[in-house]
């Protein structure tokens, strides 16, 4: 498996606040990557600075072997790069099929036919086609993160970047959700998943990162990560004896 | 029958109006620029027109064929090349920026056409009328309002049916986020400026062979647009068609009680209107 995804010293600072301190890693093809850390740790901003919202102050990003670090945003999507946000942000004015169609049209370079043919396969796969017609504004909490990965999926994403997609989300929309991306990650999709609600992350993910202070804390396999003490101190506040 | 006629003679002219303010609402609407500039466009667009129709000897409305592209291209080079780099979250730069570009524009066009006053040359179909009873209606103003009703409708299709309509409501909606749905910002500007001066140059052309015009009279068509999409409601072209009538007729109604009362009459109208819904007749629905 190749290098899909790589960042090299990558390093973003507001004033005294380090996002991003000299974060170097990378992500395999077709690899499911989950990322956790507490609040503010820089979770976020890491997924704006490799989709390309916010620029480093130092460091490359490479993607498919690219050096990306300069592109635009929309640039890094047409290149095979999508994401979701944690407050879902769908284009409230328009239908649910027109949200899917802008992704498809503006993301995948599809036209007519073949963009028809995407949007209505990624609505069947994340169970959004009764509400196709439907304005995106007047969806409820679950339905608008669906529409998030929809939307993301229609621009046909090489790597797929989730921002706390199953949070707020009861435990049975959660299991679907987590279905739905299974389903995703099995047809080639790399993925790298932000998530709090920790065991939808280790239902998909083979490997996970820990981030706090915007630096890399842990990297490794999901069950060493959970089990070790300083992942347990840092992340989910527990004593060392518990 | 005066006063009917009043009313139908201001519902015709509303319809350029609605045009003047296509432009304006399309540019608003899509990148949240207030263009200061639009009417001195609209007067270049008119300027455009006398040039290229005494210019090649042809009729201005055939001019428009130039006119448009032109002016197209225009807007697109001068969204990509200046007024891009003025937005940002601060929305003083592009206002200065347009002012300023309406101050250049003014006096460029009084340095090649000066002050004197000039009128587009439409031949016979200006005195041509349609008699309706008692009613005379100008075959010219009945031709210019159906080809405002036409390009509104056009814009409006396009809107709702086309890649580019798509691609311009996603950014009006959520701009950063478009961008992320793989939408190159900049080019879709260009283009959203593209197509309001196209518009704009078929509103000047209709201008320039209703009405004499100078390198001055552009701040006033500002404000008629403006009044118009505020009327309509933001947002929604229709609205801002029906803006330009209700204008149209509050001026033509102005005009028949005292002819100086023209524009007094319209800007009263706008304000009784803002006073009871400061949103327009039509706002859009959705927040």
């Amino acid at each position: 498996m190749g290098e899909l995804l790589k960042l090299e010293a990558v390093r973003r600072a507001y004033g005294a606040v380090v996002v991003a301190d000299a974060q170097s890693w990378s992500l395999a093809e077709g690899e499911a990557l989950g990322v956790i850390g507490p609040n503010g740790a820089g979770k976020t901003s890491m997924f704006n600075l490799i989709t390309g919202t916010l620029n480093p102050q130092s460091g490359r990003i490479y993607f498919a072997g690219q050096d990306i670090t300069d592109w635009p945003a929309a640039r890094r999507c047409r290149a095979g790069m999508a994401r979701s946000f944690q407050v879902p942000q769908p284009f409230g004015g328009m239908t649910v099929y027109e949200n899917a169609l802008v992704a498809a049209t503006q993301g995948a370079g599809a036209r007519g036919a073949r963009a028809e043919a995407i949007c209505l396969d990624v609505l069947a796969r994340t169970g959004l086609m009764p509400k196709a017609n439907a304005r995106a504004g007047s969806l409820t909490l679950l339905e608008r993160k669906r529409l998030e990965l929809a939307r993301a999926l229609c621009t046909q994403p090489r790597l797929l970047l989730l921002d706390e997609i199953a949070g707020g989300l009861t435990d049975g929309e959660c299991h679907s959700l987590v279905q739905t991306i299974r389903d995703v990650r099995a047809t080639g999709v790399s993925i790298i998943w932000i998530e709090h609600v920790v065991h939808a992350l280790l239902a998909v993910v083979d490997r996970l990162i820990v981030v706090d202070f915007g630096r890399l804390i842990a990297d490794g396999a999901p069950q060493a990560i959970m089990a070790s003490r300083e992942v347990r101190e840092i992340y989910l506040g527990l004593d060392a004896d518990v | 029958m005066d006063w009917i006629n009043a009313i139908v003679q201001g519902t015709l002219l509303g319809g350029l109006y609605a045009l003047f303010a296509a432009g304006l609402s399309l540019i608003f609407g899509v990148m949240r620029l207030v263009n200061i500039a639009h009417g001195d466009l609209i007067v270049l667009a008119a300027y455009l027109g006398l040039t290229l129709s005494t210019a090649l000897g042809i009729h201005p409305l055939l001019a428009l064929g130039l006119v448009v592209p032109i002016m197209a291209l225009l807007g697109y080079a001068l969204q990509r090349g200046i007024l891009n780099h003025t937005l940002g979250d601060d929305i003083l730069p592009p206002l200065l920026v347009t002012f300023g570009l309406s101050v250049i524009l003014q006096n460029g066009l009084l340095e090649i056409y000066s002050a004197d006053p000039q009128k587009l040359q439409a031949g016979a179909i200006e005195t041509a009328s349609l008699r309706l009873g008692e009613l005379a209606l100008g075959y010219l103003p009945l031709l210019m309002f159906a080809a405002s009703v036409a390009i509104i409708a056009a814009l409006q299709w396009m809107f709702y049916h086309t890649a580019l309509g798509r691609a311009f409501r996603a950014t009006s909606d959520r701009q950063d986020v478009a961008q992320l749905m793989g939408l190159n910002r900049a080019h879709v500007f260009g283009l959203a400026m593209a197509l309001a001066l196209a518009v704009t140059a078929v509103a000047g052309v209709f201008l320039g062979i209703r009405t004499s015009f100078d390198p001055s009279i552009g701040g006033g068509r500002l404000i008629f647009g403006f009044e118009a999409v505020i009327i309509g409601g933001l947002g929604n072209i229709w609205g801002t068609l029906a803006g330009g009538v209700i204008l149209g007729i509050g001026q033509s109604l102005g005009a028949q009680i005292n002819p100086g009362w023209q524009v007094l009459a319209g800007h009263l109208v706008f304000l009784a209107i803002i006073a009871i819904r400061p949103r327009g007749l039509f706002p859009r629905m959705d927040g």
